[in-house]
């Protein structure tokens, strides 16, 4: 290593050949190189089963479920002969009689296969109102055959309408930019561009819209009330300050759900919160906060706000407090002061604590389905309820997929502006 | 401090006011916690102030009922196993991530710290169709693979602060002693990270036992852990037992979490030294 110096290894080898010593110094690095390559094994192999769990247990399960944002070969495994066939056409008008042929026995075995619903679910994701049509061409192919099915099939307009051969023909392509587009509400257009869905069809923008909504006004909640606590906190003698701190942590060590769970209690309309705010005389009737907007982001503030205050509390206790008293012995005016020497010292601390409580409000899941109602639901309550209830994989994974994109590039924001030490916070 | 030796009016009103805003924000994070420990303990059905009388039934309901029993036991056993997996591979990470020869190790760090940044509903989704797949969906085990790697990133990270001081030379005597390297883990290195990995241990305990949304998609009925069994409380019917049961699961979290930050503080000190 870099301790040996040539010159020191040089010295007792002065009576030898020159050569010799060359020969030692050679022999003696190399055996240090394997030593220490020897220690980044053992390294490596001491941290290699974590590695390898968490590749299996978390890496695997979020790649698959992104991929099946952009891979869904529903549609081109129930209609082989179909997708072969639609291979020669060229976009334009109807597809020829021997593509909806095909496309008549592909239906036909749909139903042997099973994947009957599983195909008019995926088209109907793609073509509103195509479920129904699907199964019902399904039920009148059964008993037709040859000439008999395609008159069957030309007997439903749906599949001469002009819009289904194009809707068919994206879906064949396994890898379909579909899902995505759709979670931002985009389509494509019959001239190939991309275009906003009708806005009777758009939900997806707004769901991601309030999302960053509820997790600004949190946001911003959680530093109108903690900042000046952790101001407070910083200042006071160190005896009453640890006490103060207790009080911020044992909330924050009361997990979410026992927390939304005080909050539903809290906010009954016969609850306390409701009581109070008659008793001090603010409201002449009983509000309805259990599944608002208002109180899910009281319940939310109150889960996030050490989240904010301690970035701000551990940058603010760094600051000497001689600092603002010679800005005041200079002249300063308390507020110039606070403005030019504190805030330019805390504003890392405000940004990493205010980034963190944006970035997993943007997660949020069990508080929005506890408390709030039903125009409340954030983003992770829309992917839940797409794998829960509609069993459409392909929309839960475009909307984690987006949701995975934002978060992640502001914690990339986060540790490039900020530093990871900042996330420690036990 | 906050006042200083000759306070003008305008100070002394800054100041009270400053003090006024900071009680109303003590109050408003502590009454939330603390209320649902009376009401558990209200003899009615309603969460209403004053209580109708003490009582204990909320608390028989909780640890009584077979439904509520099982979900105590399932929490148990996957908190358990998260906290024995987690800790261990977590410490032996950490042992590795505090060589700073270790290769990758700026690479290393953020990904195994991103269970904790990626939103607990695509980790959710994402296990429950690969597990489901791999025929892990509905078993412990699957449970407990998916707690492990939220809870390890708390192990590393405890096990790594209490190495940063741990001195590598007494690894290097302990060889030179002729000690293997077994013998000098169990009895030189570990003695003296045994807070940050008993704190780290507390962390993953915690963690797993309150976590609900990976067991709301992973655990079949029969797995309902006591979150989740609140979570569909909450839901369905608001019964007092949830005060109970919220009581209880605080109280466990909150001791454990005490005793793993003092844990983690002392083992820094240590280590410092």
């Amino acid at each position: 290593m870099s301790a040996l110096q040539p010159s020191e290894l040089d010295r007792p080898t002065l009576a030898r050949d020159r050569s010799a010593a060359d020969a030692d110094l050679k022999s003696v690095s190399a055996a240090l190189r394997r030593a220490e390559f020897g220690d980044r094994l053992r390294s490596l192999a001491l941290a290699a089963p974590l590695l390898v769990l968490l590749a299996l247990s978390f890496g695997i399960p979020i790649v698959l479920l992104l991929s099946r944002a952009v891979y869904d070969p529903t549609i081109a495994d129930a209609l082989p002969k179909t997708t072969k066939a639609l291979a020669g056409w060229n976009g334009q008008g109807l597809p020829g009689d021997d593509t909806l042929a095909a496309l008549a026995t592909d239906l036909k075995d749909t139903k042997a296969k099973g994947t009957a619903y599983e195909l008019a679910k995926s088209l109907n994701a793609r073509l509103p109102g195509a479920r129904s049509q699907v199964l019902k061409t399904v039920r009148k192919l059964e008993s037709a055959d040859g000439q008999a099915a395609l008159d069957a099939l030309k007997s439903v307009p749906f599949w001469s309408a002009p819009a289904t051969w194009p809707a068919i023909r994206s879906g064949t392509h396994s890898l379909t930019s579909f899902y995505l587009l759709s979670a931002l509400d985009l389509r494509w257009n019959a001239d190939g561009g991309i275009e906003r869905v009708p806005p009777e069809q758009a939900i997806f923008i707004q769901v991601f819209l309030r999302t960053f909504l509820v997790a600004a006004s949190v946001t911003l909640a959680t530093l109108i009330l903690g900042f000046p606590l952790a101001y407070l906190i910083a200042n006071v003698p160190k005896g009453l300050a640890a006490i103060l701190i207790v009080a911020v942590l044992l909330p924050f060590w009361t997990s979410i759900l026992v927390r939304t769970a005080a909050w539903t209690v809290l906010l009954q309309k016969f609850g306390l919160v409701n009581d109070f705010l008659l008793f001090i005389g603010i409201v002449s009737d009983r509000l309805d906060l259990m599944y608002s907007r208002i109180g899910l982001i009281i319940a939310m503030t109150h889960i996030q706000l050490p989240f904010t205050l301690l970035p701000i509390y551990s940058v603010m206790r760094t600051i000497p407090p001689s600092q603002m008293k010679a800005a005041y012995s200079l002249g300063a005016r308390p507020f110039t002061a606070f403005r030019r020497i504190y805030i330019p010292q805390v504003f890392p601390g405000v940004m990493a604590g205010c980034l963190l409580t944006f970035i997993l409000c943007l997660g949020y899941y069990i508080t929005p389905a506890l408390i709030g109602g039903a125009s409340d639901q954030l983003i992770s309550n829309f992917i839940a309820n797409y794998v829960n209830v509609e069993l459409n994989w392909e929309m839960a994974a475009a909307l984690s997929f987006i949701l995975l994109v934002f978060t992640l590039a502001l914690f990339g924001i986060f540790a490039r502006i900020l530093g990871l030490d900042r996330l420690k916070l036990v | 401090m906050l006042l200083s030796p000759y306070p003008t009016t305008g100070e002394r009103i800054r100041v009270t006011l400053l003090w006024l805003w900071c009680g109303l924000v003590m109050l408003f994070l502590l009454v939330p916690i603390l209320i649902p420990v009376p009401l558990s303990f209200n003899s009615g059905a309603f969460f209403i102030f004053p209580l109708e009388g003490l009582s204990t039934r909320w608390y028989e309901v909780v640890l009584g009922t077979q439904r509520w029993q099982s979900a105590i036991g399932n929490s148990l056993i996957v908190a358990f196993g998260t906290t024995l997996i987690a800790t261990t591979l977590g410490t032996l990470t950490a042992i590795a991530l505090s060589d700073e020869k270790f290769p990758g190790r700026r690479i290393i760090m953020p990904l195994l710290l991103s269970p904790l940044i990626v939103p607990v509903v695509i980790t959710a989704v994402g296990s429950y169709l690969f597990y489901a797949r791999v025929g892990l969906a509905s078993t412990y085990a699957g449970i407990i693979l998916a707690h492990t790697a939220l809870a390890s990133p708390f192990v590393v990270v405890t096990v790594g602060a209490s190495l940063t001081g741990f001195d590598r030379n007494l690894m290097r005597a302990a060889a030179i002693s002729g000690a293997r390297p077994l013998t000098s883990f169990f009895r030189v290195m570990l003695p003296l990270i045994l807070p940050g990995v008993l704190s780290g241990a507390a962390f993953a305990f915690v963690t797993s036992f309150d976590e609900v949304v990976v067991v709301q998609f992973l655990a079949s009925a029969s797995q309902r852990t006591m979150p989740l069994e609140m979570f569909i409380g909450l839901r369905e019917k608001l019964s007092p037992a949830i005060t109970a049961a919220a009581t209880l699961m605080m109280a466990l979290s909150i001791i454990l979490l005490v005793v793993a930050n003092l844990l983690a503080r002392r083992g820094r000190k240590a280590s410092n030294r």
